[in-house]
């Protein structure tokens, strides 16, 4: 892109900004790594947008750039939310290259976990910078007590953000979405498969109620 | 004031507890600085008073940026819970009650501390030579 139309652009979206009715949410969405992040990014960019954000996998860091989705007009009740959607890295204090090293060559291993740490990294300066709410989302079929979840929701709660704690892979037998209430009442929980699609529509309906 | 040091002779591993008196003297980064400096060293830190939620986002954000392959993975990080966490309310914060208060916490090294057990009174970490 050129200079002269990347200035347009940037002119563009600061004017549309000011004169548009509903500016944008931007709606992080944070958790641990594999909790199914870019899984559930996908599905509501799919539904409301046509297209998806980014790639899926069971590897550990498979997203390492926060990727973002804009514009994405939610509709419910006769009413629309107008949100734009960051699918961020998985949080995490420690990267260790070797954990990849089954699934990859060193070098390539080496990469990921660089740029895993890069993301990160940014994830948590957008945080503080750059968010106006936080969908957390965590696997429930997986302990949530960790130092990790528990230090993030600390930051959002002093950041006075709102979040909606989303319990994920419901489809899984191990699935307890309890435990994830129990472990933070102070928040709503909503249950969800975003692989299976399943309680979406409650999903849109708190997305609208929390960010609209 | 609470604040002790071992020595590393090679053989064992030091373990700093830095008060809340000592910490509060530095600046955000500094804190962090001399948390990470003590860890890179292969330190086990403990801090009498832990740190603020805008501390825990930089030191992790910091963290990212020092992990270096085969010469540092990351950090373990291990906090009691805040009792009851009832005060986070907007009015809890206002009066300035929110913050780091009496909530220790212990950090090291990701590849020579693993938490073994943690809960409201205590907790349980496995320290490795190497």
């Amino acid at each position: 892109m050129g200079l002269f139309t990347g200035l347009k652009d940037s002119i563009s979206r600061v004017t549309d900004r000011l004169f548009s009715d509903q500016e944008p949410k931007r709606i992080g969405i944070y958790g641990p790594p594999n909790a199914g992040k870019t899984t559930l990014a996908n599905r509501i960019a799919r539904d409301w947008t046509g297209d998806a954000i980014g790639k899926e996998s069971h590897i550990a860091h498979e997203t390492r750039r926060a990727r973002r989705k804009e514009n994405v007009e939610i509709e419910r009740n006769g009413k629309s939310v107008t949100i734009d959607i960051v699918d961020t890295p998985g949080v995490t204090t420690k990267v260790d290259y070797e954990e990849f090293t089954d699934e990859m060559e060193k070098d390539d291993a080496i990469r990921r976990s660089r740029e895993a740490t890069e993301g990160v990294a940014e994830a948590m300066h957008w945080l503080r910078e750059d968010v106006d709410g936080v969908i957390y989302v965590l696997d429930s079929a997986e302990d949530p007590i960790t130092q990790v979840n528990t230090m993030l929701i600390g930051i959002i709660e002093s950041r006075d953000l709102p979040v909606l704690i989303f319990a994920n892979k419901i489809d899984l037998p191990e699935s307890s979405v309890k435990r994830i209430e129990d472990a933070f009442p102070q928040h709503k929980t909503v249950p969800l498969s975003a692989k299976e699609g399943d309680n979406m529509d409650e999903v849109y309906d708190n997305i609208a109620e929390y960010f609209g | 004031m609470p604040e002790a040091t071992g020595k590393d002779d090679g053989d064992g591993i030091q373990i700093d507890l830095i008060s809340g008196q000592r910490m509060d003297e530095l600046a955000t980064m500094e804190k962090i600085r001399m948390i990470l400096d003590g860890v890179h060293e292969g330190k086990i830190v403990i801090l009498e008073e832990g740190l603020t939620p805008d501390e825990e986002s930089k030191l992790i954000e910091v963290t990212m940026s020092e992990i270096s392959p085969d010469e540092f993975n990351g950090i373990e990080i291990e906090t009691y819970p805040k009792s009851g966490s009832g005060d986070s309310s907007l009015l809890g914060r206002l009066m300035g009650s929110d913050d780091s208060s009496a909530k220790l916490t212990v950090i090291g090294p990701a590849n020579r501390i693993e938490t073994l057990h943690k809960d409201e009174t205590l907790i349980s970490a496995f320290v490795s030579r190497n």
